[in-house]
């Protein structure tokens, strides 16, 4: 039993892992075959039928390119800078449950890493420490651009922590727990949480804007003003684990919020399908269920960044300290209140 | 010139860091620079650096002949050249009093507001861009190519179109070239429609460009301001109604006035600046059918090159074709200036000839150059985004700033 749950984990590992970074190479194709259909373009079509080894031959490229450290650079913390980006982007997967369990012969397998009993504040605590890969990146660059979208992007972030962890509470209040997997119990069938706290749901879809940096929240690397902001000066690789964390947290969030908010992998009438087709394939059907709905949310990041403009800094924190945080309390008071009153 | 101070970073106790920005730049949108000092996000003062790619322009001009000076005026506004291309022609018919007929003028009309809505496209469409909407761009950029590709029907090229000459056009309009004006007049409308749809209450946008860099109609007109600048600030001053060259007074059009010279007016006023140019355009087509259609130049044999065929089998011809390229023709001695509505303000030539082939001195009164004296003075106490689309916004093109 232990062995044979062992070699699960250790195999499902490696499968989300594999799963989290091809499904962050393919964002960068969707990403860039969206812009192109939202902008009457093709997008890239060259590399293989549709294009659609493009990813790999960015990656190549991004390997071949020559590495360049500034010499005015922090040379150790240029290096750790990238690598904690991609470090904390990759393990935020491990608490997400992917499906309910699946039985075979005789053993029951969650479809879950890890289920720890804090899930969502190692999701919060591994997302809050990404940040610390931008600025650390940023400053050792020893550049005034990296600087200014370090400083950002660490404003940002901390501002938007908050409100993402305001709009979290009053979900706990209605679950009565931390962990993913319970949460994504409770959510049987149809009973979302999104019907349950929809105004929760949207300021959280806002801060996971933010949290990703993603437009309108793209400050820390937007272009036009700060030239690549954080990232200026990075080349090669280092490049492309900034750019490639960035998808597969936009791939996490994704996740995250399908969890929390969306049912994870219910979905309606669930019951009839597992009775008419057994529990194995009902339970695959829900991890497909779950990609579905992680790949709409990755599709709507992406759909409002080629559509609106960015925030100016300061109306990001505008936003963030006086319109998302009174929000976010005026929600727990109103969930608080009403959950009183049906009890 | 202000003087120049010398920021350093030295200092440890300081609280400013200093911010070179450009020469290179993905938001100077050419070859300037502003070394900005700044206190986080805020600019505290800055200091703009012109002349990085200064040709020497005017100095050129003196030792060319008149009608080789139109690729000259190609490069400095090189975002609606032609409009540069009509101005040059007719300063110069001004200089040697010649009369074109109506539908050079009319023809003119066209190619140069073709040219205002293309210089108006890449403006606004940047101006999106910098702000993070890069789609609107993309949809305005499409007709751009439309408008390019209608230059090439009439002149052969795109960018610096060298179009027309001395007296009017090089050659008659084909008809693809009305089919493709046709065709544009008649799919613009849409893509402008659904760019203004994209960003005219948009509410990031507008909190982006509301109140941002706004000017007051005084300081606007004390630092020389023209075009849709001034008239974002609310000034009615537009040379096309003001002092119609080019038979203009003959169209019925209206002067776009925005409310304060802020980011958002100027965006509006140069929109609007859009539908008025379509309509003129409109305009121009119908008057067109009332004219014969095989006059495209003035009968101006002694500054017209004629055509190769009369050159090679008419002896007039030929005369006048050596005349005109060994400058063996007088000119009067005197002064002119002329001046038509560029597209992003008054386009002046101040042209002093001393009877030859060339002129004695030539003055390009630069819209690009005179609206960007402000910029440094007006970054003051801005934040940096401010500052960048308060910079796209100016429609600063390095061509026309640098000369």
């Amino acid at each position: 039993m232990e062995t044979t749950d062992l070699i699960f984990r250790i195999v499902l590992i490696v499968v989300i892992f594999a799963i989290s970074l091809v499904v962050a190479m393919y964002s960068t194709y969707a990403e860039r075959k969206v812009a192109a259909f939202f902008q009457d373009r093709i997008g890239p079509n060259r590399a293989g039928p549709w294009g659609i080894l493009q990813p790999l031959a960015d990656g190549g490229k991004m390997f071949l390119k020559e590495e360049i450290i500034p010499t005015n650079a922090t040379g150790f913390l240029f290096i750790v800078g990238p690598s904690l980006a991609i470090l904390t982007a990759c393990i935020g997967s491990a608490v997400i449950p992917w499906g309910s369990a699946i039985a075979i012969g005789g053993h029951t397998f969650d479809l879950q890493v890890t289920d720890i009993n804090v899930g969502v504040l190692y999701i919060f605590g591994v997302v809050s420490l990404g940040v610390y890969g931008i600025m650390i990146g940023g400053w050792a660059s020893n550049n005034k651009y990296s600087l200014l979208g370090a400083i950002r992007a660490a404003s940002q972030n901390i501002s938007y922590e908050i409100s993402m962890g305001l709009s979290i509470i009053a979900l706990l209040m209605l679950t009565g727990t931390l962990s993913l997997k319970e949460i994504a119990e409770q959510q049987h069938g149809f009973a979302w949480n999104v019907w349950r706290q929809p105004l929760g749901f949207i300021l959280f879809l806002v801060c996971a804007f933010a949290e990703t940096n993603r437009s309108p929240f793209d400050l820390p690397e937007c272009e036009t003003e700060l030239v690549g902001g954080y990232h200026t000066e990075y080349s090669s690789m280092k490049l492309g684990f900034y750019l490639f964390a960035e998808y597969i947290n936009m791939f996490i969030s994704s996740a995250v919020m399908a969890t929390l908010y969306w049912g994870g992998y219910n979905y309606p009438f669930m019951d009839n399908f597992a009775a008419w087709a057994g529990p194995n394939p009902a339970a695959i059907f829900g991890v497909v269920v779950l990609f579905g709905k992680i790949f709409f949310s990755i599709f709507f990041f992406m759909w409002v960044r080629w559509t609106i403009p960015r925030f100016r800094y300061d109306q990001l924190m505008d936003l963030g300290w006086k319109i998302l945080i009174p929000l976010a309390i005026a929600n727990i008071v109103l969930t608080g209140v009403i959950s009183t009153l049906l009890k | 010139m202000q003087n120049h101070p010398v920021y350093t970073d030295n200092d440890p106790q300081s609280e400013l860091s200093t911010l070179n920005l450009g020469p290179t730049h993905p938001a100077t949108h050419g070859v300037f620079q502003n070394v900005l000092q700044l206190d986080g996000e805020r600019i505290v003062s800055g200091v703009s650096t012109i002349g990085y790619i200064h040709r020497a322009f005017e100095k050129i001009a003196e030792h060319r002949p008149f009608y080789q000076i139109t690729p000259l005026t190609d490069r400095l506004n090189y975002c609606s050249s032609p409009i540069n291309n009509m101005g040059w022609h007719m300063t110069v018919e001004k200089l040697l009093n010649i009369q074109t007929p109506k539908r050079v003028d009319y023809l003119r009309v066209i190619v140069m507001e073709l040219a205002r809505i293309a210089d108006h496209i890449i403006c606004n469409g940047v101006l999106g861009v910098d702000t993070g909407a890069f789609t609107g761009f993309l949809y305005m950029m499409e007709h751009r190519e439309a408008i390019y590709e209608i230059y090439e029907e009439v002149c052969g090229s795109r960018l610096t179109t060298n179009i027309g000459r001395i007296g009017g056009f090089e050659r008659n309009f084909n008809s693809r070239a009305f089919d493709k004006l046709r065709a544009f007049l008649k799919n613009f409308p849409k893509t402008l429609k659904e760019f203004e749809s994209l960003f005219n209450r948009n509410r990031i946008f507008v909190d982006r460009t509301r109140d941002v860099a706004a000017v007051s109609a005084e300081t606007a007109l004390s630092y020389s301001w023209t075009g849709p600048l001034l008239r974002a600030a609310g000034v009615d001053y537009d040379v096309r109604a003001m002092n119609p060259y080019s038979s203009y007074e003959d169209f019925d059009f209206e002067v776009p006035v925005g409310d304060n010279g802020d980011v958002y007016s100027r965006f509006l006023v140069r929109n609007e600046e859009m539908w008025q140019s379509l309509r003129i355009i409109e305009q121009a087509l119908a008057k067109l059918d009332k004219e014969p259609s095989d006059i495209f130049h003035a009968d101006v044999p002694e500054f017209y090159l004629p055509p190769k065929e009369e050159v090679y089998n008419n002896m007039e011809a030929l005369i006048y074709h050596f005349k005109i390229v060994m400058g063996e023709i007088p000119t009067p001695t005197t002064e002119v200036y002329h001046s038509v509505e560029g597209a992003n303000g008054e386009l002046g030539f101040y042209l002093v000839n001393d009877g030859g082939r060339s002129p004695y001195r030539l003055h390009f009164r630069r819209p690009s150059f005179i609206n960007y004296q402000m910029y440094a003075p007006m970054s003051r106490g801005m934040l940096l985004s401010d500052a960048i689309i308060n910079m796209s916004s100016l429609n600063v093109i390095a061509g026309e700033l640098d000369a």
